[in-house]
């Protein structure tokens, strides 16, 4: 009993811990523009597609040297930063910014139209004729994401006892990567000049232009940083899960959406508490309820939070702008 | 601000109506784009089979339309009160329970049973601000689908309740109906005039309602929630008898589709991609018009149902044999036409393609001012 709740314990907090990454993305444009930007769990996605695409262009495998492996594979997460960062923000410019006076919901159903754009590209790159893709019959299946890591078990040695867990090195790589990149995140909005204007923006945009920010730049580098911290969490994710699919970034995105929500939307830390009680709820609801109710279990809490306690956990009770 | 129901434009609808009507009641008997296509690219279609579910679908927009278009509600989860409408159905008229009322007590208990639904999800919700309510009918949306899918016992998960029998006519009219075609025309032909029935008298029950005092509440709310409080209008009972009308109306939807069917169908059919073609449908015909949501519902389904296979077909057939890439069969692009369709509409012509004239005054008036 005490090695299952301690084997849930590890998987719902790696779980947790990638949903926040992505969390973070919806939390910070939220934030900003108000808008929830139901996209950004498919540019998750097509940063997945990439990893999946650079270990089979760099035949990266179990066989690969750590030292050469460890660099290929901060190679790879970079590029995929890269990658869903410069998306997030070329989306933002060219679909978002135009309509940034429009009512509210013209924003919303354009970020519906990309998140439908993007699942396209998807469907197509997953029929690409690489190996690793499955040679291009089946475009719709899922693809398998190879082990690259080692699979040596941990636990035992970490703890000194004998026991039941499983530790392995991806989850230890999951939590750390997870760890520095928030941390990194949040020096960078507390303690540099973006990270004052970002904050000033949230709280007035008016306000802060009066004040000077160039507050289109601010929503521009959000959406960067937003994306590059989905790019990263699309790494870390093929690492753990080992599958992905062109629909991934739709179930995924609505869970770390729910997660900012769960936290309070628009903030920051609430974002990271929320993935961790939405990656452990869904842990324990998985081995005790069962994983086809697990849906039902996250979007059930989703309501209740939303209808007794809509500013969620950290959130601030703010009004709504008449 | 226009009048809103002038002599000229609602006599210029009545005349637009009547002759669309006609062509419709007649369509069965003389299909003659289904003539038109196959004399054209020599591909045999059948317009009418997919004009009932053009049906259906219209009158699952029209019933988003009283929640999003009239009442402001931005709504996600629309598939949910359209699944609840298709179970009921199953359960009041499937052998396996004793009910068997059939079609006619389904089509009375199945808007029931979804207006219930939408009560019970609306009164604690909708004060919650806009996109919130956005979010926790997705959630809700996503929860029905998955218990529906779960409850084995109960809706026979992803089997689905069948068989759901025909609905009984007199069997002199059956027979008339399915003329030479035989039993399954009838079948085809009554489902086709059921549909087309309940989508006429659901229009002209909104164009009264458009001019009652009912109706000039709901725009009221959704132009400015807090001026009609001022007036005296309690905002949340009037959202709440959208939200639950709406929800009904979903439902009677969800009858007649099961019905089509003969079975309630797979529940992740569903999804949250259904209740956003529903949308879709609004926002491409323009969110308040009810011609614009038949129109977008048209559209929709046509591009679905007849266009892209009969691209696909030309398209294999010019390229020469049957190609399995994925790029090759047009229906893979659909989610590409309908993301471009939005974000273009978006930014290009947010009123819709057919809007009514109320919503493009406000559109055009605001994106001429200040913000």
């Amino acid at each position: 009993m005490f090695d299952t709740i301690a084997q849930q314990l590890i998987i719902g907090l790696t779980n947790g811990m990638v949903f926040a990454l992505v969390a973070l993305g919806y939390t910070m444009v939220y934030g900003i523009l108000e808008f929830i930007n139901f996209a950004h769990g498919d540019v998750f996605m097509l940063a997945a597609f990439l990893a999946l695409t650079l270990v089979g262009a760099l035949d990266v495998t179990q066989q690969t040297p750590p030292g050469t492996l460890a660099a290929l594979l901060l190679g790879i997460v970079v590029a995929c930063a890269l990658f869903a960062g410069g998306l997030n923000y070329a989306i933002d410019r060219v679909v978002y910014r135009p309509l940034r006076r429009a009512p509210k919901l013209a924003p919303l159903v354009s970020a519906i139209g990309v998140s439908f754009i993007l699942q396209n590209v998807g469907l197509f790159w997953g029929g690409s004729a690489m190996a690793v893709f499955g040679g291009g019959g089946q475009a719709a299946a899922p693809k398998a994401f190879p082990d690259i890591l080692p699979q040596t078990n941990l636990a035992a040695s970490l703890f000194g006892v004998e026991t039941k867990l499983t530790l392995l090195p991806k989850d230890l790589l999951v939590m750390g990567a997870s760890v520095v990149i928030m941390a990194a995140l949040y020096g960078l909005v507390r303690h540099t000049k973006l990270g004052k204007a970002m904050r000033a923006t949230a709280q007035d945009p008016n306000a802060a232009r009066l004040m000077g920010i160039d507050v289109d730049k601010v929503v521009g580098a959000t959406f960067l940083i937003g994306g590059a911290l989905a790019g990263v969490a699309a790494v870390v994710y093929s690492l753990y899960i080992n599958t992905i699919h062109y629909q991934m970034g739709y179930q995924n995105g609505l869970y770390a959406f729910t997660a900012a929500v769960v936290g309070g939307i628009g903030n920051i830390p609430g974002a990271v508490l929320g993935g961790l009680v939405l990656g452990l709820v869904r842990a324990f609801s998985d081995q005790f309820i069962g994983a086809q109710w697990q849906p039902a279990v996250l979007f059930g809490i989703l309501i209740v939070i939303l209808v007794f306690r809509p500013a969620g956990l950290l959130g601030s009770t703010a009004r709504e702008k008449v | 601000m226009a009048p809103a129901g002038g002599t000229l434009p609602w006599r210029r609808w009545l005349r637009f109506e009547t002759i669309a009507l006609a062509i419709l009641l007649a369509y069965p008997f003389l299909p003659v784009l289904d003539w038109g296509i196959e004399a054209a690219t020599g591909q045999a279609v059948r317009i009418d089979r997919q004009l009932v579910n053009v049906f259906i679908f219209g009158l699952l927009a029209l019933a988003l339309n009283v929640q999003v278009g009239y009442a402001g509600l931005l709504q996600l989860g629309v598939a949910a009160f359209f699944a609840i409408g298709a179970m009921t159905t199953g359960v009041v008229t499937v052998e396996k329970y004793p009910f068997q009322v059939g079609l006619w007590g389904a089509l009375l208990l199945a808007p029931v049973a979804a207006g219930a639904a939408g009560l019970l999800l609306g009164a604690p919700t909708l004060r919650l601000r806009g996109d919130y309510l956005a979010i926790v009918t997705l959630g809700f949306g996503e929860v029905m689908r998955v218990v529906l899918l779960n409850l084995e016992n109960i809706t026979d998960g992803p089997r689905g309740l069948n068989p759901i029998p025909e609905p009984w006519l007199p069997p002199a009219l059956r027979e008339q109906l399915g003329g030479a075609g035989g039993a399954s025309e009838g079948q085809l032909r009554t489902m086709y005039y059921l549909a087309l029935g309940c989508l006429v008298a659901a229009v002209v029950c909104f164009r009264l309602l458009e001019q009652s005092r009912a109706g000039r509440r709901f725009v009221a709310l959704r132009e400015d929630a807090l001026a009609a409080a001022c007036m005296g209008l309690d905002p949340a009972r009037i959202k709440l008898a959208a939200f639950a009308g709406g929800a009904a109306l979903a439902g009677a939807a969800g009858c007649l589709y099961a019905t089509n069917l003969t079975t309630t169908a797979e529940p992740n059919t569903y999804d949250f991609n259904y209740s956003i073609m529903v949308l879709c449908c609004l926002i491409i015909g323009g969110l308040g018009s009810l011609r614009g949501a038949l129109l977008g519902a048209l559209l929709l389904l046509g591009f679905d149902n007849v266009a892209s296979p009969l691209l696909t077909r030309l398209v294999q057939q010019a390229i020469g044999g049957e190609s399995s890439h994925v790029m090759a069969s047009f229906s893979n692009w659909r989610w590409i036409v309908f993301g471009v369709a939005l974000v273009l509409m978006m930014r290009w012509r947010p009123e819709g393609l057919w809007p009514s004239s109320r919503v493009r005054e406000e559109l055009h008036e605001s994106s001429g001012g200040p913000a």
